[in-house]
Order: C-alpha cells, then sequence, then structure tokens
C-alpha cells in the first residue's frame, strides 16, 4: 500500500469556489476540502466586498446614513432603511405618524416580494431550473418600477427619514400595489408549478442541510433560515413595528429542517406578504408623513439596538450617540447574511460538491450585508 | 451537417427565450436568423488560448474526438428510402451497412472519450471533476440505452437502419407504439448520454462553471459546442429512425391516409427529428439538474434492470408470437 500511495496523491482535493464563481451569490469564497465529490470540510472567505460601511457611518451625519444602509443588503434596500430610521427615531424618542407607518409596513413587504423573487430565482438556477429565474425577475421587476414611481430610484432607494417617509406616495400608487398583489398572486401559483412538486427538485432538496431547531437557535440563524428549522420567531410578529401589530398575517414554519422545508416558507412568506399589503394599503390612513423631528438631528447621549425583521432574517442596528456630535460615536449593524452565513460550514458538511451551490442559495445572503463592516475574515469549518 | 448543427443552436436560444418570455437572437438579422454566421465568425477570431500546464497534444485532440465521431455517424442514417430525381436513382443515405445500429453504438461511444481526455488535459480541477462525472455517466447510461437498443433489434430482426424502417412499414406500426418502455429509456439514456438538461452535469455551470470545457477557448471550444448538438441531432435522428418509422408517414399502411404520401420522406424524417429536438430544448427549459448520486441511482437501479427486463420480454413474445 505504502507503494501506491506514493504513486499517487491519495489527499483531498482542494476546489476554491469563488470568490468568482457563477453561483456564490456575489464574491463568496469557499474553499471545499473534497473526498472525490463528497465535501468533508469548507472554509468561507469573505470580505471582498468590504468597503467599511460601518465606520464611515460614525463619520457622516444622521440623515446621510440613510443612503449608506442602502448599500448593505442592496436587494432590499427598503428594510435597511427603515431598521436604520427607526432605530434613530427610538434614540430620539420620536412619534412617527400612522400614514408612515402603514406605507413603511408595505414598501417593507413589497422589498421582501422583491427580494425572496431574487432568492426563488437564483435558488432554483443554482439547482438547474433556468426559466424560474426569469420568471421570478418578470415579478421583481414589477416591484422595481412601483419603487421608481415612489421615489426614483430602483435598487438603492434612500425611501426613508428619521420620522417619517420624504414623500408622500404619487397618486394612483396604492391602485397599482393592488393590481401588483393580484398579479403576483397568480405567478407564485406558476412558481410553484414548476418547482413545488417536481421530483427533481425535491430530490435536490430534501433532507439536504438539515440544521435542527436547537443547533439553529445556537449558531444565529434568523427569518426563513431560522423558521424552516420550525422555529416561531418572526421580529414582525413577536416585537411589532410599524403597522405590524394592526395586520394580520400568519408566521409559517417547517418541519423537516431542510432546504426543501426553507423554500417552502419563503414561498409561503410570498402570500403572507401579499396579504400584509392588501391590507395595509385598503387601511392606509389619512395624515401627515413625517413627525416632530427637529431641524438638527443630534440625539441624547446613550446607545440603543433595535432589529426588525429583513427578508433574510434579523436586521439590527446598535447605536451609540454621545450627544454632542452630529454623527454616531459608534455604528454597528447585525446583519442577518452574515450571521446566515455561519452556518454554511456546518450545512454543507458531508454533502455533495452539487449541494454546495443549493444550500448557499438556500441561506440566501447578499454579500454586501456580509462584508457591511466585519473584522472577521473567514468562518473556519 | 454543421450549417444545422449551427442553426440548432439558435433554435435552442430562441425557444428558450420563448419558454422564458424573452424575445432571444434578434439583432443579426431578421429575427436573428443571421445569429449563427456571426457566432461561428466571432468563436474562429477568438485568442485560442492553450493553458499553461495543460497536456498539448491531448488538449488540441480532445475537442476532435468529440466531434468527428458525432458526425460520422451520420453516414448510416437514412434520410429516405432509394428515390428517383430526374430519372436517376439517388439513395437518400450514405451507405447501408448490415451493423448499421452497432456502428452507431460503437462509433458514439469514442466522443466520450474527448470528453475525459479534455478534462484531463486541462489540468485544472473544475475539468477533472467534470470529466470524471462525464465518464462514470456516459458509461452507466450507454449500457441502458445499448439494452433497449438489442430490443429493438429483437423486434425488427436486422441492424441496419434500413431494415428497421422496413421493418417497421411491414408490422405496420412504429415502435414507438409497439415498444414504449424501450422509447423511454432510450429518451432518458438519450438527454444523458447527450449531456443535456437535466443529465448536464459535466457541464453543470452553476456547479462546475462550464465542467470540461472551462480551460478551452475560440474555436476549440466551438468544437465541443458543436459536438454537443451534432450529438442531440444524432440521437434525435436514430430515435426517429427507431421509434418513429424513419421516412415513413403517420399510419404507413392505411389506405386512407395515402394523401399524406406526398410529402415525400425526408421531409417527414426532418420533421420528426424536430419534434425530438424541440423535446430536447423544452426540457432543458423546463427541469432543475439531478445530483451526481441520484443520476447514477436511476441509471443503475432503475433504467438497467428496466432495459434488461424489456430485451428479456421482447425476445419472449418474438418466440412465443
Amino acid at each position: 500500500m505504502a507503494t501506491i500511495d506514493n504513486q499517487f496523491d491519495t489527499n483531498e482535493l482542494v476546489i476554491n469556489m469563488g470568490p468568482q464563481h457563477p453561483s456564490t451569490h456575489g464574491v463568496l469564497r469557499v474553499v471545499l476540502r473534497l473526498d472525490g465529490e463528497r465535501v468533508i470540510g469548507c472554509d468561507v472567505v469573505i470580505g471582498y466586498l468590504h468597503r467599511g460601511i460601518e465606520k464611515l457611518c460614525e463619520s457622516r451625519d444622521w440623515t446621510q446614513i440613510v443612503l449608506l444602509t442602502d448599500r448593505m443588503d442592496y436587494v432590499a434596500a427598503a428594510t435597511n432603511n427603515v431598521g436604520y430610521c427607526q432605530t434613530v427615531e427610538k434614540l430620539m424618542s420620536i412619534e412617527v405618524p400612522r400614514r408612515a407607518r402603514y406605507l413603511r409596513t408595505v414598501m417593507c413587504e413589497l422589498q421582501r416580494i422583491a427580494s425572496h423573487c431574487l432568492w426563488l430565482g437564483t435558488h432554483a438556477m443554482d439547482i438547474g431550473a433556468m426559466t424560474v429565474f426569469l420568471y421570478a425577475f418578470r415579478e421583481r421587476e414589477l416591484i422595481l418600477d412601483l419603487f421608481e414611481e415612489y421615489c426614483g430610484a430602483r435598487l438603492t432607494y434612500n425611501s426613508m427619514r428619521i420620522g417619517g417617509l420624504p414623500l408622500d406616495i404619487p397618486p394612483g400608487w396604492d391602485k397599482k400595489v393592488l393590481a401588483f398583489c393580484d398579479i403576483m398572486q397568480t405567478k407564485l401559483t406558476e412558481y410553484e408549478e414548476l418547482l413545488t412538486h417536481n421530483r427533481i427538485w425535491l430530490e435536490r432538496t430534501k433532507g439536504i442541510g438539515v440544521i435542527p431547531a436547537e443547533e439553529a437557535i445556537a449558531i444565529g440563524l434568523s427569518g426563513p433560515a431560522l423558521r424552516g428549522s420550525g422555529v416561531k420567531r418572526d421580529i414582525r410578529k413577536d416585537e411589532p413595528y410599524a403597522a405590524y401589530d394592526e395586520v394580520e398575517f400568519d408566521v409559517p414554519t417547517g418541519k423537516a429542517c431542510d432546504t426543501y422545508d426553507r423554500y417552502l416558507v419563503r414561498i409561503e412568506e410570498f402570500r403572507q406578504s401579499l396579504r400584509i399589503i392588501r391590507q395595509a394599503i385598503e387601511g392606509l390612513p389619512e395624515g401627515p408623513i413625517v413627525g416632530k423631528v427637529p431641524r438638527l438631528i443630534k440625539p441624547p447621549a446613550g446607545e440603543t439596538y433595535h432589529a426588525i425583521e429583513s427578508p433574510k432574517g434579523e436586521i439590527g442596528y446598535f447605536i451609540v450617540a454621545d450627544g454632542k456630535s452630529t454623527s454616531p460615536y459608534r455604528f454597528r449593524v447585525r446583519p442577518p447574511s452574515f450571521c446566515n452565513l455561519q452556518a454554511l460550514p456546518r450545512l454543507i458538511k458531508g454533502h455533495l460538491v452539487a449541494d454546495v451551490v443549493a444550500l448557499i442559495g438556500s441561506i440566501d445572503i447578499v454579500l454586501g450585508e456580509v462584508d457591511r463592516g466585519s473584522t472577521r475574515s473567514s468562518f473556519p469549518s | 451537417m454543421l450549417v444545422a448543427v449551427t442553426f440548432m443552436v439558435l433554435l435552442e436560444r430562441k425557444v428558450i427565450a420563448w419558454v422564458q418570455v424573452r424575445l432571444g437572437p434578434m439583432r443579426v438579422g431578421p429575427y436573428g436568423v443571421l445569429q449563427p454566421i456571426a457566432d461561428v465568425v466571432k468563436l474562429m477570431t477568438k485568442e485560442d488560448i492553450t493553458p499553461v500546464r495543460a497536456d498539448k497534444i491531448v488538449f488540441t485532440a480532445a475537442p476532435m474526438i468529440a466531434l468527428i465521431p458525432a458526425l460520422i455517424v451520420f453516414a448510416v442514417i437514412p434520410f429516405g428510402p432509394v428515390v428517383s430525381i430526374f430519372g436517376r436513382e439517388v439513395a437518400l443515405y450514405i451507405t447501408d451497412i448490415n451493423v448499421g445500429l452497432l456502428y452507431i453504438v460503437s462509433v458514439a461511444s469514442i466522443g466520450v472519450y474527448g470528453i475525459i481526455l479534455a478534462g484531463w488535459a486541462s489540468n485544472s480541477k473544475y475539468p477533472l471533476l467534470a470529466s470524471l462525472r462525464a465518464s462514470a455517466q456516459l458509461i452507466s447510461y450507454e449500457v441502458a440505452v445499448t439494452m433497449t437498443l438489442v430490443s429493438m433489434i429483437v423486434s425488427a430482426g436486422t441492424m441496419s437502419m434500413i431494415g428497421i424502417v422496413n421493418a417497421q412499414y411491414q408490422q405496420g406500426v412504429w415502435y414507438l407504439f409497439a415498444q414504449p418502455v424501450a422509447f423511454f429509456i432510450y429518451f432518458v439514456g438519450g438527454l444523458a448520454e447527450t449531456n443535456r438538461a437535466p443529465f448536464d452535469l459535466p457541464e453543470a455551470e452553476q456547479e462546475l462553471t462550464g465542467g470540461f470545457h472551462t480551460e478551452y477557448s475560440g474555436m476549440r471550444f466551438a468544437l465541443f459546442f458543436l459536438a454537443e448538438y451534432a450529438n442531440m441531432i444524432v440521437v434525435s435522428s436514430v430515435a426517429t429512425t427507431l421509434f418513429l418509422g424513419g421516412w415513413l408517414r403517420p399510419f404507413p399502411n392505411i389506405e386512407a391516409l395515402s394523401f399524406l404520401g406526398i410529402i415525400p420522406g425526408w421531409i417527414w424524417f426532418l420533421l420528426k427529428t424536430f419534434i425530438w429536438l424541440y423535446i430536447f430544448l423544452w426540457v432543458r427549459a423546463t427541469l432543475p439538474r439531478y445530483r451526481y448520486d441520484q443520476l447514477m441511482r436511476l441509471g443503475w437501479k432503475v433504467l438497467i434492470p428496466l432495459a434488461i427486463a424489456n430485451v428479456i420480454i421482447t425476445a419472449t413474445v418474438k418466440v412465443l408470437v
């Protein structure tokens, strides 16, 4: 045997997946150690999209930061805006008018649908179903159009202000949102026809990347990835913000803790989001869109943490204000993608190369958010 | 033939675009019909890169090994019977050898070497993984496909491609209806052998970044590309000959439908082949991709036993009837 070992390299095969790879959803690098096609270990290397956003925020004034939060989770910019603005409002005890809270709810849910569309498209594409990708992007386009009509931007909206909204909705916008809800409802059936009962899809996702609830909580998973493991945790329900306490919706959870259940949870979230949007638009109150905000925003000295439910999980802002300067003393973000990515080495261990891309898709990361200002550069397995 | 292949690429892009509510190529010529010419010119003028650490000879030979078998298989595929054009007898096939089917199986399987060698010679990790996948996949599916061909030979009593079409004429039934199981296995196996979705593991773009042709560029890449499409056409035309009665019109023995006979045989042949090709594209646009182990399981645990059972049943029926 010794001679054979000398002749052939029987070590594990190490391959670099990324940072330039079609399905690592951006500049993620995964160093895989393979035994044949089986993954025996991996290192997740991040930091390729590091722009020091947290540090940058500490040298901008409070209103300018809204714009920077756009650049973190750039597929769900409005949610980031809301999260930040609410944190500052909490810090300054500003009352947000009811109309603004309703509109924030609508925007957050539209954003959730857009983000889930992108997730569904890329996730299905990774597993080889390329048509779903274009179908999902077709609907995402409609949402981007709605946002464009509201604030002029299609990706980085800068659509919130501390204390409310920068603009009221254009006339007729609410009707368009309702029309979109009807379209989306029918298109969802279309996606499900292509995937939910497709045998290949089932075989590719069932039993892949199982993570039991206790472990999911220990790792710090949040959002659909956590709910897929059966934990009924949704900040919209548990610590309601905006107008979530005034609308009815369910929190879907999975049972099998695998990729398929995470898929089902997100598909159901599409439906719940539509339900929330319909209720919020129909019950949209009249009134001002900005609360009583001082001309110069200078929160009193203190610190606060506030989290909201982004499409990917819990996005939290920890802000320290010293009460003297017009920019935060310390600005820190708890991004869902970063924390969820920690589960990746655990999830892909023992699976095949083909499952790696399915699992990266299944935890739904955005690298802009992962690299928002971290100091660690890799997760060892 | 090569022209057919290049237009096949256009057809694929168009069909998939329509499925995906897009337009597909529109710029070159009306509705993009001249796109293949532009593609060929582009690929020919691209820089031809050979990686420094590649095995140069094998690296160069691999694309040729992949393409040539796919082209020479056409020698035995009958596009039509012997017809007279302006009083001259012209056979619409190149040759009719009495072991036609055997010839196809043996020549077509040489093409696999192209992929294996390409992956090996590239001296790169992703292509290597892809070529390992390709060899395992193609070998296991070839067993199933060849077993179905055996049952076709038993049914027709001949290995000549012309003979098989004539047998379908005499028995008055397309083998699609007489041998549905064989048809199914051949179809699935055909998808796998041509590396098409949902069995396109060796080139799985999302996993292996293009698979065995990752390191190839320019015309050498084009040869692989051509080989893939040529193989699709081969599989489709063999399927047409075996299961859809080749150049025969539908229901060849029913006199009432003899008006269909005014359409020449080769048009029927092409029509049927195109239906096959369309199904290939349709499947690709719809289905996700299998995983490696699932693919092997399907091949060895489902298709091969089914194929063997089919041979036994066919032979028994043949002896008894």
